[in-house]
């Protein structure tokens, strides 16, 4: 008994009866679990198998980056809702983070007015629920915008009706590899232009204009590649047609609602992270640029901007991600994500809940651990050294 | 004497009036609008840009509106703006679902004991806190017994009659009152010594936080069955409740593993040095610190599950959302998405603007600091 006794007031070894004790009772639930599982599988005379995935899908899907058929297997219809997510992800947090900049700067301004404007608006659409952003938005557009027959023109190339936008499709023609040479040229030139400049810029303190001189090579060297091969470029101008447009690029309703909500709800909460990554630099840090005489865009490039940067990017990606899943709520409106396609109809179909869910849970866990993982690596190379 | 300025005693001069156009109306208007040429021209811009939306939004919002009327066609015939009529002929919806009309008191008595429970919890400076505290502890039995019924001559209501706001409240009160202990759990958990515990912890957390919320509904109301023995049939409402817990759980869990790790190690140190056990450390230096500095983000944290409680229109519950859908299902008023859903929206910015303003409040009065 003493022994016993002794064993648990020692620290080592009463952590190990401690997790031996966690050990089993985790073990106990696990074996529950699948016990659990494949009992009901018996049961119902199911089995867990994979190869749902190679036969027809037999739905279709009205917007797909890939081309697909209902021929198509269930797989394929799988990775065209994944690259739709994908899609509204990306346009969603390049919106996102330019409205999202826009308005934290509002908020920093000393403008009353528009400070007010803008902290209101940040309040009403982060305190109320992304899916009643989407479902309004949606509502707004197919409930709202005119009948194809009556689209309201923009400049006679685009057109807004209830049944989405239809906006102008740029198509290459023959000799357009020279425009994409070029355009990976100047992006090249852009990125070791920066570098170049900021070594100059430690090396003796010269500036260059950075930012202006690579947007004009970026802007004018596709312009140059495009000029010496007779424009290859033609663009398809949607036309009423009966009782629709044909031609042009469509976005659906869905695509823009769900784009437009998501941006509009996430550059909210990116408002807020810009404004309080700024607030966060110690007053200290402005009074000193500004005493040794640095203009205050010089104030903000060279010394708040890089340190806000590290306060900044960690909750900046967070809410990228937050983006990303809140996506999924797309089956709301009939947008076919991943979550619609695999989670939704193929599942239906096949009636293979474990597996479809199974790799839509893990395909969103990839995505996530990725991202957060990259931006741990991020992290960890900003950290502030202490000395 | 003569008025000369010039000719005071040291020290004797008036107080002279600050300069015209620095003070006043005029002066906050020079200071604040019209500071400069850029600043000038962005206050006509948001000029501009609100009487765009005054101008615009009162006509469709209050003049042209329609609070009277039998169905959509009946609106557009009194006026062009907004039929809120589907919002006034439904509203009793849109509070209670379908719960039955005779029993609805007892939903007004749990909300309004709800905030006699609560109010010891969010006021720590309130008078009989004890007492009150023994209420709150008996509440969620009292509210159970009131909403569901079953007991003392109660008629036994379906969760599937529960619906509109009322839901809201039940899914989020609930969640948030579970998950804030387990969140506790599982963060003490992602700091525990014990790589056992600790790696239990983070696979929980991250999981949970890696998947979108919706995916897991989907797993509430699809699979949960395969895990549980065969024949248990348990409730969507609880399925529901219990994956939003464990959701807002892990989120919670690494706001309070923020706090924990913004406590000095020389806290440990001192509370080793005294000779505190793991538990008594916990209690009496961990937490306290963590929770304070963590109340913000917990709040948040709360703010986002209470508005992600709409996401349980998807899986078939009817909280006001899903009211304001079958509404719009009905042909009689086909079409009014925008009256319905800003109405929701104003629903949900009124209770979640609340308790950030709370948070606020918590924060400022807790605050030690000495500025």
């Amino acid at each position: 008994m003493l022994n016993l006794l002794k064993i648990w007031r020692n620290e080592k070894s009463r952590e190990i009866i401690v997790q031996i004790i966690v050990l089993i009772i985790f073990g106990w639930f696990i074996s529950w679990l699948v016990g659990n599982v494949s009992g009901n599988f018996e049961r119902l005379g199911k089995d867990l198998s994979f190869e749902f995935l190679f036969i027809p899908a037999g739905y279709d899907i009205n917007q797909y980056l890939i081309s697909y058929n209902n021929r198509d297997s269930h797989l394929r219809a799988a990775i065209v809702g994944l690259l739709n997510t994908g899609l509204v992800a990306i346009c969603g947090i390049v919106i996102a983070t330019i409205f999202g900049l826009f308005l934290g700067v509002l908020r920093l301004s000393k403008n009353w007015l528009a400070n007010r404007i803008a902290y209101w608006y940040v309040e009403f659409t982060r305190n109320v629920p992304i899916l009643l952003h989407i479902l309004l938005w949606h509502g707004i557009i197919i409930n709202t915008l005119p009948h194809p027959k009556q689209a309201i023109d923009i400049f006679d190339v685009s057109y807004l009706t209830n049944r989405g936008f239809y906006i102008p499709k740029p198509i290459a023609e023959s000799g357009i590899e020279l425009f994409y040479l070029f355009t990976v040229i100047a992006i090249i030139f852009a990125v070791l232009f920066s570098r170049y400049s900021k070594k100059r810029q430690e090396l003796t303190g010269k500036q260059f204009p950075v930012f202006w001189i690579n947007l004009m090579v970026i802007i004018v060297f596709p312009c140059i590649a495009l000029a010496f091969n007779n424009f290859p470029i033609s663009f398809s101008i949607p036309e009423l047609k009966g009782f629709n447009f044909r031609g042009g690029l469509h976005l659906s309703p869905e695509l823009i609602a769900l784009t437009f909500a998501l941006a509009i709800y996430t550059a909210a909460f990116i408002a807020e992270i810009v404004r309080a990554g700024i607030l966060a630099i110690h007053k200290g840090q402005r009074e000193a640029a500004e005493s040794i005489g640095l203009k205050p865009d010089k104030v903000m490039n060279l010394v708040i901007l890089p340190q806000a940067r590290r306060v900044i990017i960690p909750p900046l990606t967070s809410q990228y991600l937050n983006l990303t899943k809140n996506s999924s709520l797309a089956i709301a409106i009939g947008y076919m994500d991943l979550v619609a396609t695999l989670g939704g109809i193929s599942l239906n179909q096949t009636g293979r809940e474990m597996e479809t869910m199974v790799l839509v849970l893990l395909i969103y866990l990839c995505i996530s651990l990725s991202i957060s993982s990259l931006m741990n690596w991020y992290n960890y190379r900003v950290k502030l050294v202490d000395r | 004497m003569a008025f000369d300025k010039n000719n005071y005693a040291p020290g004797t001069h008036p107080d002279l009036p600050p300069p015209p156009g620095t003070v006043g109306v005029v002066g906050w208007l020079k200071n604040n609008l019209f500071s400069s040429l850029s600043n000038s021209i962005l206050t006509l811009l948001s000029m501009y840009l609100l009487y765009l939306l005054i101008e615009g939004g009162l006509s469709w919002f209050v003049v042209d509106a329609v609070v009277n009327a039998n169905d959509k066609p009946g609106c557009r015939k009194i006026a062009d703006g907004a039929c809120w009529a589907v919002i006034v002929k439904r509203f009793d919806q849109f509070i209670y679902g379908f719960y039955p009309l005779a029993e609805r008191w007892r939903i007004d008595v749990s909300f309004f004991l709800l905030f006699v429970a609560a109010a010891p919890l969010l006021y720590p400076d309130i008078k009989f806190r004890k007492y009150m505290l023994v209420f709150s502890c008996l509440y969620p039995f009292i509210a159970f017994i009131l909403i569901k019924g079953g007991l003392f001559n109660l008629l036994m209501i379906e969760t599937n009659l529960f619906g509109g706001a009322m839901l809201t409240v039940i899914i989020g009160v609930t969640s948030i009152a579970c998950s804030l202990p387990l969140g506790i759990l599982l963060a003490l958990g992602r700091q525990s010594r014990l790589k056992l515990v600790k790696v239990i912890s983070v696979c929980f957390i991250e999981f949970m936080r890696g998947v979108p919320l919706i995916t897991l509904l989907f797993v509430a109301s699809t699979m949960l069955n395969y895990f549980l023995p065969p024949g248990t049939n348990f409730n969507l409402l609880i399925r529901v409740i219990i994956m939003m817990t464990f959701f807002s759980a892990a989120y919670i869990a690494e706001v309070i593993r923020g706090g924990i790790q913004a406590i000095p190690k020389g806290q440990y140190e001192a509370a080793d040095a005294i000779g505190l056990t793991y538990w008594q450390t916990t209690r009496f230096i961990t937490l306290p610190q963590a929770l304070k500095i963590s109340i913000p983000g917990i709040v948040n944290t709360f703010i986002g599950l209470y508005k992600d409680t709409t996401l349980v229109v998807i899986i078939g519950l009817l909280d006001p959302l899903g009211i304001g859908r079958a509404a719009l299902a009905d042909t009689k008023w086909n079409g009014l998405s925008t009256e319905t859903y800003l109405f929701v929206a104003v629903i949900f910015f009124i209770s979640c603007f609340a308790m950030s303003r709370y948070s606020l409040w918590l924060e400022k009065k807790l605050s030690t600091d000495h500025n």
